[in-house]
C-alpha cells in the first residue's frame, strides 16, 4: 500500500508526455489490450462525456469517487459495487476497456490502486487512459511520490486536484503546470486562513 | 464572547481530524461499523456547534464516510452552511461535500441558489472556482436556469482560470435549460479564439459535444473547425475536432473529400495512439459516406488498423466491415485465430466480426469452427453466446446465406446435445421456423424430429433445470403437424405417450398431448388403406385410451382439457372401429388445412381497405342529450328521463363534418401525447396497391442432388462434405454448359472469362430455394422500420437552430425579478427594437442609424435604455456584414459637457470601451454602454468612433469608423399611464406652461396618428372623444408632458403643456419631424 506508484509510472511509461508514450511502448502494451464484452440490460442515464472516475485498492475498498452524472446514493452504491467486482475479478493481462452496461469502462492499475473511468459509447478510450495517466502524474507531483497512503489521508486534495484537471467530466486543463499552480495557490489561501488556528492545534496535539 | 470562543477552541482540540477518523478506522479493522457508528454520533455533536471550523472539520469527515458508503444525507444543512462560509478554506470543504453528496434530489440546492450566485461573483478567483466545479456536479434544472445568465457573464471574465472553467460549465447548464443554448452561443462560439488554450480547448469540447448530438446545426461552423484542426497543435482539441467531423461528414460528403487529406496525413504522421485512433475512426465514418470506397484509402485504412491494438482494431473493423466487407474479409483468418485466443473476451468480439463477414459460400466452414469451439467451451455464458451467435449467424437476414437446409437442421440438432444451456428455446423457435417456412425441408426435419422424441430421454435428463427440453415443444409440433412425412408414425406415437413425458413442464406436455391425436389420425390413414392391419388401428386406440389418463390427472389445466377432449373422441372412435367403420377420413379431417406462416409484423402491415373510415361511426352514436331522443326512446327505459327531461333545454346539436373532424384531430394530440397509447405506424396509412393475388405464394423447389435421408443422428459434418461435393458437380455442370456455349459462341470468338478465376458468389446455387419474405407479409405492405429517436435524450432537447439570429427577446436570459408588477410596458409596444427588460423600470428612447461607409461593414442599431434620472443605456448592435474576421473592437465617445459615457473605474476620460466579443462575418452582437446625462432639455448628439482589426486570411488591417450618437428629447421620455382625473388635476394645477402646433395635410386616419404619436413619443391616451385626444407622458426626471390632439380636415393642432419649455419644443419639434417624414 506504501508502495509509490511513481514506480509504475516510470516503469510502464517512461515519456514524459502522455501522448507520446503508447506510441513508444505499444509493443508491450500489445498484449494487455485484449477485449471483454459483457452484456447486462442497459440502464438508461444521462449521457455526458465522462461519467464518474472511481479509486479503489486491491482490496476492492474505495478510495476516491467523482459522480459527473447525478445519481442517487443507491445507485452509485451499486454501480461501485458492481464495477469494482467485476475489474478487481480480471485478470493483469487482460484488456484496460471493458464494456459494461450501455458505458465503456476504462481502468488501469497503478500500484495497490486501481483507476477507472466510465465513459460513454463512442468516447476514445485511448484518451481516457491518458486522463487517468496525467491525473495520476499531477498526484504524483503534487505529493512527490505519490502512494495509496497519501491519497487515503489526503482525499480530499486529491479531490480538489481533480476537480483543477477535469470539470464536469471533461478534461479542462491540458498544462500539468497551470493545474498544479491553481492548487498550489489555493492551498495558499487556505493555509493563511489556518495559519492562526494550527498554532492552536498543535499545542493541543503536542 | 471570548470565552466562548477560547471554549470553542479548546473542544476542537479534543475533535477529531479526518487524519484521525482514516486512522481510527484502519485500527479498527474488525468492528469498522461500530466504530463508524460512534464517529458519526459525534459529528453529529460536531455540527450542532456555533464555530464554522467545527463543522467544516465535521462535514469533512462526513465526506469521507460517504465515501466508504454511509448515508449522510441527514448533513445536507450543515453542507450548505460550510458551503456559505466567508473562509476559502470551510467553503471549499462545504463545496467538495456537496459536489460528493448532493444529487437532483437533494432538496436543499433550492436554497444554495443565491449563495452560489455570490460565490460566482467573488472577487477571489479561487471563490468562483470551487463554486463553478461545485455546481458542475450537482446543477440542477432549476439552478440552471437561474445562473445560467452569471455564467454566461463569466465566460468573459479576465481571468482565464475562470472563463475556461465557465465555458465547461455551460455545456451541462444546456443539458439542464436548453433555453439557455440559443442566447449563450455567440458568447461560447467567440471562445474558440480565445488567446488562452485552456479556454479554447474548453470551448472545443463544449461545442464539440453539443455537435456531437446534433451534428446538423453546427455544419456552420465546418470552416471554424476545419482551420482550427490544420493549425492547432494540441492533442487533446485535435481528437475533439476530429470526433466533430465525424459526426458532421454524413451530413456533408463535401466535407468528407476534404478531410480526407488532413487525416492521413495526420495518420501517418502523429505519435499519439489516442489520435491515431481517432483520425482512424473518423476516416471510417468519411468513407462510409462517400458511398464510393476509394481503393487507395482503404488500404492506408489497412495499415494503420494493423498498428492499433487488438482490441481497438477489431472494433474499428467492425465499423469498415458494415461498408467495407471485402477488406475486412481478407482478414478471415485472422479473426478465426482470435476464436482460438484464450481470452474469452476477445473471442466474443471476434464473434461479432463474424457474423457480419458470413457469406454462402463460407458460412459451412464458419459455423463448423464453432461447433468445435461449442464442445470444447468452458463455462455455460460462453457456451451460450456462441450458440446464440450460430443461431444468428445463420439466420441472419432470412436465412440469406445458407444453401443447405438439411445441414442446419442438423446443427440445431447438435446444439440440442449441450448441456445446461439456457437457449432451449431458441433452438425451438429455429427448428419450428425452418420447418414451417422451408417447405422441402420438412420431411427430413420430421424425420430428425421423430429421433429427438425417441432419444427424449437424453435431453430430459436432468430436467427442470435445464431448458433445453424446450426443444421438444418443436419436435412434438413439428412430428404431429406434418405426420404425413412420418416414416414410423406408431414409433413416434408411442414416444410421445411414455409416461416419463409427465416430468416435462406444463405447456409442452400440451403439444405433445394436442400432436399425439394428429398422429393419431395418421396412423390410421395409413392403416385403414390396408384391411389387413385393422387389429394394429385398434391397438393404436387402445394405447391412447392407456396412456391418456395419465395427461387427464395433469396438474395443468391446458394438458388436462386436452388430454380428456382427445381421450373422449378415442374412445368414440374405438367404438366405431369395433363397429368396423371406416373413421380415418373424418379423424383426418378434423386437423385438415395447412398453417401459413405469418410475419409477426404482417397484422401491422395490412392495409386499411379503400373507402374504410376507421373513425367512422359504425352505429351513430346515442345522442347526448335524452330530450332529442326521447321519443325514440323505448318507453321502459324513460322510467328517469321523464321528469328531468322537461327542465333539460333541448341542447343538443347535430355533430356536423367538421365537428366530428376537430374533435379527431384533438384525440389524436392526444393520443399522441400519451405515452401508454401505441400509436399507429405510419405505414398504416400506405398507398393502396391493387392486390396481389395468392398466386404468387412461392413453391420451394427442391433440389433432389442432396440425398434426404440420413440415418440416425444428423452429422452436419457429412453436409459440408457433400456440399462440397455439389458445388464441384454444380462446377463441373457449369463448365459442360460454357463449353457447349463456347463450342457454339466460338466462331463469333467470344470468350467467357471468370471459369478459370475464383469462385465467385453468385456461382453456389442453394439447395433450397427459400422465398419467405413476401409470402408472410400482406400484399402491398411496404418495409417499414421508424426509428425513432429516444424522447427521453436530454440532447434531443438541445436540437436547436444556432444560425437563426436572435430575436430581440432572447437576447437577454430570463433574469427573475422580484418585483415583477413594477414592469412597465406601454401599450403600443409592438416590440419592434425595444427591449423590454424587466429589470429595468424605465422605458428607453431609441434611434436608428445605418452607417454608410464605402465597404458597410457595420451597422449600429441604437437603442437607448433609461435608467434613472442621469443615466442612459444605450445597446449597440454590431453586425459584422463583411465576409472578414472582426476582432479588437474598442468603442469610444468624445463626452459633452452634458452627457458622459461611464467608463470603469481608472480609466482615462478619453480611453475606448473595449467591446467583449469579436465577430466572425455576418454575425452580429449586441453591447451596452451606459452615459451618463445631465440636463434632458435639449436634444444630444454625441460623435463616437470605433476602432477593430479586420483579419483576413493573410493579414489584418487596422479600421476605424465614426458614428454619432442622437439622443433626441423623445427618448428622455417614458411611456406612463395616467388617469383622466389625476390628468385634470395636473392641468388645473397652472403649473404647466402651453404651447401649440398645428400640421398641415395629414390624411391619416386618426387613430393611427394617435398611435404614431404613442409609438415613437412615448405617450399614452388618457381619454379621447371623437376627433379629440388627450395624451400624456413623463420624462426620466418627473416632467409631466400633456398634449391634446384635434384633427379637422386633414389638419391635426396639437396643444401641448409642460412644466419645462424647453423641453415641450424640443419634443414638439421631434413630433413634426415625425409627421413631415411620411
Amino acid at each position: 500500500m506504501c508502495q509509490p506508484i511513481k514506480k509504475y509510472l516510470t516503469a510502464s511509461l517512461p515519456n514524459a508526455h502522455p501522448l507520446h508514450t503508447y506510441g513508444s511502448v505499444r509493443k508491450r502494451v500489445k498484449c494487455s489490450f485484449i477485449y471483454t464484452y459483457i452484456h447486462i440490460g442497459s440502464e438508461s442515464t444521462i449521457k455526458i462525456k465522462m461519467q464518474f472516475m472511481l479509486l479503489f485498492s486491491r482490496q476492492g475498498k474505495l478510495r476516491l469517487q467523482k459522480w459527473y452524472v447525478p445519481l442517487s446514493d443507491k445507485e452509485r452504491k451499486k454501480i461501485s459495487r458492481d464495477l469494482v467486482q467485476t475489474i478487481l475479478a480480471r485478470k493483469p493481462k487482460m484488456c484496460s476497456f471493458l464494456e459494461w452496461r450501455d458505458l465503456k469502462i476504462v481502468y488501469k492499475r497503478y500500484a495497490s490502486l486501481y483507476f477507472c473511468c466510465a465513459v460513454e459509447d463512442q468516447d476514445n478510450e485511448l484518451i481516457t487512459l491518458e486522463i487517468i495517466h496525467r491525473y495520476v502524474e499531477l498526484l504524483d507531483k503534487y505529493f512527490g511520490s505519490v502512494c495509496e497512503l497519501d491519497i487515503i489521508f489526503n482525499f480530499e486534495k486529491a479531490y480538489f486536484i481533480l476537480d483543477e484537471f477535469l470539470l464536469g467530466g471533461e478534461a479542462q486543463e491540458t498544462s500539468k503546470k497551470n493545474v498544479l499552480k491553481a492548487i498550489e495557490q489555493a492551498d495558499l489561501l487556505q493555509e493563511e486562513a489556518e495559519a492562526p488556528r494550527s498554532v492552536l492545534e498543535e499545542i493541543g496535539l503536542t | 464572547m471570548a470565552l466562548k470562543i477560547v471554549k470553542g477552541s479548546i473542544d476542537r482540540m479534543f475533535d477529531k481530524n479526518l487524519q484521525d477518523l482514516v486512522r481510527g478506522i484502519r485500527n479498527h479493522k474488525e468492528d469498522e461499523a461500530k466504530y463508524i457508528s460512534t464517529c458519526i454520533d459525534e459529528i453529529k455533536q460536531e455540527l450542532k456547534q456555533d464555530n464554522i471550523a467545527v463543522k467544516a472539520n465535521a462535514v469533512c469527515k462526513l465526506t469521507y464516510l460517504q465515501m466508504l458508503g454511509y448515508d449522510v444525507s441527514w448533513a445536507a444543512f450543515n453542507i450548505v452552511e460550510v458551503m456559505s462560509s466567508s473562509k476559502f478554506t470551510y467553503k471549499r470543504i462545504g463545496y467538495l461535500a456537496a459536489s460528493q453528496c448532493f444529487h437532483e434530489s437533494t432538496d436543499v440546492i433550492m436554497l444554495t441558489t443565491n449563495q452560489i450566485r455570490k460565490d460566482l461573483s467573488s472577487p477571489n478567483q479561487y471563490d468562483t472556482g470551487v463554486a463553478l466545479t461545485g455546481l458542475s456536479c450537482f446543477v440542477t434544472p432549476d439552478l440552471a436556469r437561474d445562473l445560467a445568465n452569471d455564467i454566461m457573464t463569466l465566460m468573459s471574465h479576465t481571468k482565464p482560470y475562470i472563463r475556461k472553467k465557465a465555458v465547461l460549465i455551460m455545456y451541462k447548464v444546456f443539458l439542464k435549460y436548453p433555453e439557455s443554448l440559443r442566447p449563450a452561443f455567440p458568447r461560447l462560439k467567440e471562445k474558440l479564439e480565445d488567446p488562452d488554450p485552456g479556454v479554447q480547448s474548453a470551448a472545443v469540447n463544449v461545442i464539440c459535444e453539443l455537435a456531437r448530438r446534433n451534428p446538423k446545426n453546427y455544419l456552420s461552423l465546418a470552416p471554424l473547425f476545419f482551420k482550427l484542426m490544420t493549425s492547432s497543435t494540441n492533442n487533446w482539441v485535435l481528437i475533439k475536432i476530429i470526433k466533430l467531423f465525424g459526426a458532421l461528414t454524413p451530413l456533408e460528403p463535401r466535407l468528407g473529400k476534404k478531410l480526407i487529406e488532413p487525416l492521413t496525413n495526420l495518420i501517418h504522421s502523429t505519435s499519439a495512439m489516442s489520435l491515431l485512433y481517432e483520425c482512424v475512426n473518423t476516416v471510417i465514418a468519411v468513407l462510409i459516406s462517400l458511398s464510393s470506397g476509394m481503393p487507395n484509402h482503404s488500404a492506408s485504412i489497412q495499415v494503420s488498423l494493423r498498428s492499433i491494438q487488438h482490441y481497438l482494431g477489431l472494433l474499428a473493423m467492425s465499423k469498415i466491415l458494415k461498408t467495407h466487407p471485402k477488406s475486412v474479409q481478407s482478414h478471415k483468418d485472422l479473426i478465426l485465430q482470435c476464436l482460438d485466443d484464450k481470452d474469452e473476451s476477445i473471442r466474443l468480439r471476434a464473434l461479432d466480426l463474424l457474423y457480419g463477414m458470413v457469406s454462402k459460400k463460407n458460412l459451412m466452414e464458419i459455423v463448423k469452427k464453432l461447433m468445435l469451439h461449442v464442445d470444447k467451451a468452458e463455462g455455460t455464458t460462453y457456451r451460450d453466446e456462441l450458440l446464440t451467435k450460430i443461431i444468428d449467424i445463420c439466420s441472419q437476414s432470412n436465412y440469406q446465406y445458407i444453401t443447405n437446409f438439411e445441414w442446419y437442421i442438423s446443427i440445431l440438432v447438435e446444439l440440442t446435445r449441450l448441456e445446461g444451456t439456457r437457449h432451449g428455446h431458441l433452438i425451438a423457435s429455429q427448428m419450428l421456423d425452418v420447418a414451417i417456412r422451408v417447405k422441402a425441408i420438412r420431411a427430413f426435419a420430421v424425420a430428425q424430429m421423430a429421433t429427438l422424441l425417441d432419444n427424449a430421454h437424453l435431453l430430459t435428463g436432468n430436467t427442470q433445470r435445464n431448458g433445453i427440453c424446450e426443444v421438444l415443444y418443436a419436435a412434438a409440433w413439428i412430428c404431429g403437424e406434418f405426420s404425413e412425412h412420418l416414416e414410423d408414425p406408431l414409433s413416434t406415437l408411442e414416444a410421445m405417450l411414455r409416461p416419463k413425458v409427465a416430468t416435462l413442464p406444463g405447456h409442452i406436455q400440451a403439444v405433445y398431448v394436442q400432436n399425439a391425436a394428429k398422429l393419431f389420425a395418421t396412423v390410421l390413414r395409413g392403416q385403414e388403406g390396408a384391411p389387413a392391419d385393422r387389429t394394429v388401428a385398434q391397438e393404436t386406440s387402445q394405447l391412447l385410451i392407456d396412456r391418456l389418463p395419465l395427461f387427464v390427472q395433469s396438474a395443468n389445466l391446458e394438458v388436462q382439457e386436452r388430454a380428456s377432449c382427445i381421450l373422449q373422441l378415442v374412445k368414440y372412435i374405438q367404438k366405431l372401429q369395433q363397429k368396423d367403420v371406416e373413421v380415418a377420413e373424418e379423424v383426418t379431417a378434423l386437423f385438415a388445412g395447412e398453417l401459413n406462416p405469418v410475419a409477426p409484423k404482417a397484422q401491422k402491415k395490412v392495409p386499411v381497405p379503400e373507402g374504410l373510415d376507421l373513425d367512422a361511426w359504425i352505429n351513430e352514436p346515442p345522442s347526448e342529450s335524452e330530450s332529442e331522443d326521447e321519443g325514440r326512446k323505448p318507453k321502459g327505459k324513460a322510467v328517469f328521463a321523464k321528469e328531468e327531461s322537461k327542465h333539460t333545454k333541448p341542447r343538443y346539436t347535430e355533430v356536423d363534418e367538421k365537428e366530428l373532424a376537430k374533435r379527431r384531430e384533438v384525440r389524436k394530440a392526444e393520443q399522441a401525447n400519451n405515452p401508454f397509447y401505441i400509436k399507429a405506424s405510419p405505414s398504416s396509412q400506405k398507398v393502396y396497391q391493387d392486390g396481389v393475388g395468392v398466386e404468387h405464394i412461392p413453391v420451394v423447389q427442391i433440389d433432389l442432388s442432396v440425398p434426404l435421408k440420413v440415418p440416425g443422428m444428423p452429422m452436419s459434418d457429412q453436409y459440408v462434405k457433400l456440399e462440397e461435393e455439389r458445388r464441384q458437380k454444380d462446377k463441373a455442370d457449369k463448365k459442360k454448359k460454357d463449353k457447349k456455349k463456347r463450342r457454339e459462341k466460338g466462331e463469333k470468338g467470344r470468350r467467357r472469362k471468370g471459369d478459370s478465376g475464383p469462385e465467385s458468389e453468385e456461382d453456389i446455387t442453394p439447395a433450397h430455394m427459400v422465398d419467405i419474405t413476401t409470402e408472410e407479409m400482406p400484399e402491398n405492405a411496404l418495409p417499414s422500420d421508424d426509428d425513432e429517436k429516444d424522447p427521453n435524450d436530454p440532447h434531443k432537447a438541445l436540437d436547436i437552430d444556432l444560425d437563426k439570429p436572435l430575436a430581440d427577446s432572447e437576447k437577454k436570459l430570463p433574469v427573475r425579478t422580484h418585483r415583477p408588477d413594477e414592469v412597465l410596458r406601454s401599450p403600443v409596444d409592438d416590440g419592434e427594437g425595444v427591449e423590454v427588460v424587466p429589470e429595468l423600470k424605465k422605458k428607453s428612447g431609441k434611434e436608428k442609424k445605418d452607417k454608410k461607409k464605402d465597404k458597410d461593414r457595420k451597422m449600429c442599431d441604437i437603442q437607448g435604455n433609461l435608467q434613472d434620472g442621469s443615466q442612459v443605456v444605450v445597446s449597440v448592435i454590431f453586425e459584422n456584414k463583411c465576409d472578414s474576421f472582426i476582432k479588437a473592437m474598442e468603442f469610444n465617445v468624445l463626452d459633452s459637457l452634458n452627457s458622459k459615457l461611464q467608463r470603469p473605474e481608472g480609466a482615462g476620460p478619453h480611453d475606448g470601451l473595449t467591446v467583449p466579443f469579436q465577430l466572425p462575418p455576418g454575425i452580429s452582437n449586441e453591447a451596452r454602454f451606459v452615459f451618463s446625462v445631465q440636463s434632458i432639455v435639449m436634444p444630444q448628439k454625441l460623435k463616437g468612433t470605433l476602432t477593430f482589426i479586420v483579419k483576413t486570411d493573410d493579414s489584418s488591417t487596422h479600421e476605424k469608423l465614426d458614428f454619432k450618437l442622437h439622443f433626441t428629447c423623445t427618448s428622455y421620455l417614458i411611456t406612463t399611464p395616467c388617469y383622466s382625473d389625476a390628468y385634470a388635476k395636473l392641468l388645473e394645477s397652472g403649473d404647466l406652461k402651453g404651447s401649440s402646433l398645428k400640421l398641415e395635410g395629414v390624411s391619416q386616419p386618426f387613430h393611427h396618428l394617435l398611435a404614431r404619436i404613442c409609438f415613437h413619443h412615448h405617450f399614452s391616451v388618457v381619454e379621447r372623444i371623437g376627433s379629440c385626444a388627450s395624451m400624456y407622458s413623463r420624462s426620466i426626471q418627473g416632467h409631466h408632458v400633456c398634449l391634446l390632439v384635434k384633427t379637422a380636415d386633414q389638419t391635426v393642432s396639437i396643444d401641448a403643456k409642460c412644466d419645462e419649455p424647453g423641453l415641450l419644443g424640443n419634443v414638439l419639434d421631434e413630433i413634426k419631424l415625425t409627421f413631415s417624414q411620411c
